[in-house]
């Protein structure tokens, strides 16, 4: 029953927001919407209800272990949506505000879906969601971004439906009587149909590889999250890539009871190993520091990637790694928002010296950059190591030190473009210094809130925490110890 | 009753070839229309007693992908003022010959692969995984935004055939879930096509390339 609210109050704060009619007062249905939503969901994280194993939704274990990470994103970007929507006045706010909160909802129904049919309806729901957020700005730049999304993430999506039809093909063939939930297909187990199983697997990982942006069928989120406004870009890397990537973790456990789990294994770790390659080689490329957020969070895909090719101890480590990155996400896309709007340009040709137009967002873009490179005490240092780990106790060293070569690239990378952007005099370009946009606390407070939670989790993780990924492990490893 | 779905495959499988076969963007988007109002009212021919949930699904397919979005994609053609794929990035003859070695890989491989016996006889996974290579190519190989639009409907067709497998295994609000989202996801890059024709004023992906490293 609560499960189903999750999904049921952000829907109906979306609707009350598209019958809303004053512009001013109608994005703080953002944050009160939010915030009824992380309050359920840490009441559900600390006090899990019983479901029944056949269930179409439920806030299972797997999604215990992630759902409140994305609730707890939300409410920061909701929280700095209210100011940011009201610096943008000039446009109506009624389909950004729907929109942001039917995306809540969709995340928690695709997080919760333990039904083949239903994670497909709400990922790519979730897909058709992002479109019209994607192009607020309405630039032509903007229209370029949202056409390749929507070409190459509708590939992707219609590829996972394929891929989901095999799935159920394997069933149907192996006898099932056409119960496609997850706990259905993993039971059924050796009786699937193996080359249907494997068709199966390679397309849902290209499918949802997409939507989660792993390469090669990362070109779009370059795009995407360059034009994009912050928020919209903290919701996509932070919560939309993760609803994709428990996806994968789900559709993994069904394809190893059916006796391929080292196959998928194999294919998890390679494809994220080239990720990581191919995100580090384009950070030390690329001269956009929006874009840059994009290569770095194809790099972390890849790491969740390489997490769930480990076997327990790594899905373990993943999902550490997916609080840290997401609320990490949230916060550099949020004050990269901030940057964006003080220096009126975004790459390191034209921008300089935003340590002085902006200091208090640089200061948070700076920290949240040592964050995503895995600098201690945040984190995502935590996370890798239990990943870097892992990898050397189950026998990746060759996997363990390609890992550790590309988070040293990234980190040349990402150091190199962000202390050019930041240090030095305000460029030409730039507007001058005490006419730009005021740092209010709306616009600096939430991302620095996600920062100290980072730090918080760093530092000193709750226990309930680290019982809850345990228990979305036992879940996808029927039989393994827990870590 | 598997020799009128099979001659009805054969007719997509035809149509796919006629796409791509063609310049002209009317003929492309007939193709599709077509294509598609042939595997909307195949459930009911698949479906061995009427059942009046199976005609409404088969009802809004039909309307849907035989009218509205065909509609939809020749209002923006008119609008645009083309009616002609020039240079392609695949050559017609080039994407002909690659649609006809799809077909006959398809048709190979699809014995290869482990069938029901009821769906032994029967050209649905033939038909799938043609239309489904037929809709990567247009997708990959044509410049104009409504030819590629046509192939990911092209795509999608091919992967409704192969739902038809599932037919009687998924529940039907499943279904209809897959097809709401379908149409909106189509409505959608109607949508944006309308977009682009606006802010470019042309339907030429080729210039959208602002966006690279």
């Amino acid at each position: 029953m609560k499960a189903l609210l999750l999904i049921a109050i952000p829907f109906a704060a979306a609707l009350v927001a598209a019958l809303w009619r004053s512009e001013r007062t109608r994005p703080w249905l953002m944050p009160i919407a939010g915030l009824a939503h992380s309050v359920l969901v840490f009441w559900m994280l600390f006090d899990p209800p019983s479901f029944a194993p056949g269930a179409w939704l439920a806030f299972d274990p797997l999604a215990r272990a992630v759902l409140p990470a994305a609730s707890l994103l939300f409410l920061a970007c909701a929280a700095y949506g209210v100011s940011y929507l009201r610096i943008r006045a000039e446009r109506s706010n009624r389909v950004f505000v729907v929109l942001m909160l039917a995306l809540l909802g969709l995340l928690s129904a695709g997080h919760q879906a333990r039904h083949l049919g239903v994670l497909w309806i709400a990922t790519e729901a979730v897909t058709l969601a992002a479109v019209p957020l994607l192009h607020f700005n309405r630039t032509a730049r903007a229209i370029e971004a949202t056409w390749k999304y929507l070409l190459v993430g509708g590939t992707g999506i219609a590829l996972s439906l394929l891929g989901s039809f095999c799935l159920g093909y394997a069933s149907l063939h192996g006898g099932g009587g056409g119960d496609l939930t997850f706990a259905a297909l993993a039971t059924q187990g050796a009786a699937l149909s193996r080359p249907w199983v494997l068709i199966a697997w390679v397309l849902l990982l290209v499918g949802y590889g997409t939507k989660m942006g792993l390469a090669p069928m990362h070109t779009w989120k370059p795009d995407a999250y360059g034009e994009a406004p912050g928020i919209v870009g903290a919701m996509l890397a932070g919560g939309v890539t993760t609803v994709a990537f428990t996806a994968i973790l789900r559709v993994r456990a069904v394809v190893a009871a059916a006796g391929d789990g080292g196959i998928a294994d194999r294919t998890l770790l390679a494809i994220g190993l080239f990720s990581m390659l191919v995100a580090a080689l384009f950070l030390l490329g690329t001269r956009d520091f929006k874009r840059m957020l994009a290569y770095s969070s194809v790099e972390h895909m890849g790491i969740l990637t390489i997490g769930a090719a480990l076997g327990g101890a790594g899905v373990w480590a993943a999902l550490f790694h997916v609080w840290g990155n997401s609320l990490a996400k949230g916060a550099l896309f949020l004050s990269a928002g901030n940057l964006r709007r003080a220096a009126g340009a975004r790459t390191m040709d034209e921008v300089g010296g935003l340590a002085v137009l902006a200091p208090r967002s640089a200061a948070i873009f700076v920290t949240g950059m040592f964050v995503v490179t895995a600098c201690p005490p945040f984190a995502p240092f935590f996370s890798e190591l239990a990943l870097v780990r892992t990898a050397f106790a189950t026998g990746h060293g060759l996997a363990a030190t390609l890992f550790l070569a590309c988070l040293l690239f990234a980190f040349f990378g990402l150091t190199r473009l962000v202390f050019a952007i930041v240090d030095g005099r305000p460029r030409r370009a730039s507007r001058v210094p005490g006419q730009s946009i005021p740092e209010t606390a709306g616009v600096v407070l939430p991302p620095l809130l996600l920062l100290g939670l980072v730090l918080w989790l760093g530092l000193a993780l709750p226990d309930v925490l680290r019982e809850a990924w345990a228990a979305a492990v036992a879940q996808l490893y029927p039989g393994s110890p827990a870590p | 009753m598997t020799s009128t779905v099979n001659l009805l495959i054969g007719v997509a499988m035809g149509l796919n070839l006629l796409a791509l076969g063609s310049s002209r963007l009317p003929s492309v988007i007939r193709s599709v229309a077509v294509q598609g109002m042939v595997i909307g009212v195949m459930p009911l021919l698949i479906e061995e007693h009427f059942d009046w949930r199976v005609a409404f699904v088969a009802a809004v397919t039909v309307g849907v992908k035989g009218f509205f979005i065909p509609n939809l994609l020749s209002r923006a053609m008119r609008s645009a003022h083309i009616d002609r794929e020039v240079e392609p990035f695949i050559g017609f003859v080039p994407s002909l010959l690659l649609g006809a070695a799809g077909t006959i890989a398809a048709v190979a491989g699809a014995r290869a692969l482990p069938l029901l016996p009821e769906h032994a006889g029967t050209l649905l996974v033939p038909g799938a995984l043609a239309s489904v290579l037929t809709g990567f190519v247009l997708l990959i190989g044509r410049a104009k935004a409504i030819s590629q639009v046509c192939g990911y409907l092209i795509l999608e067709n091919g992967i409704y055939l192969f739902g038809l497998l599932l037919i009687n295994a998924t529940p039907l609000l499943v279904e209809s879930g897959i097809l709401l989202d379908l149409t909106v996801g189509i409505f959608v890059i109607g949508i944006i096509v309308d977009r682009i024709q606006r802010a470019f004023d042309s339907l030429d992906t080729r210039k959208l390339t602002v966006l690279r490293e």
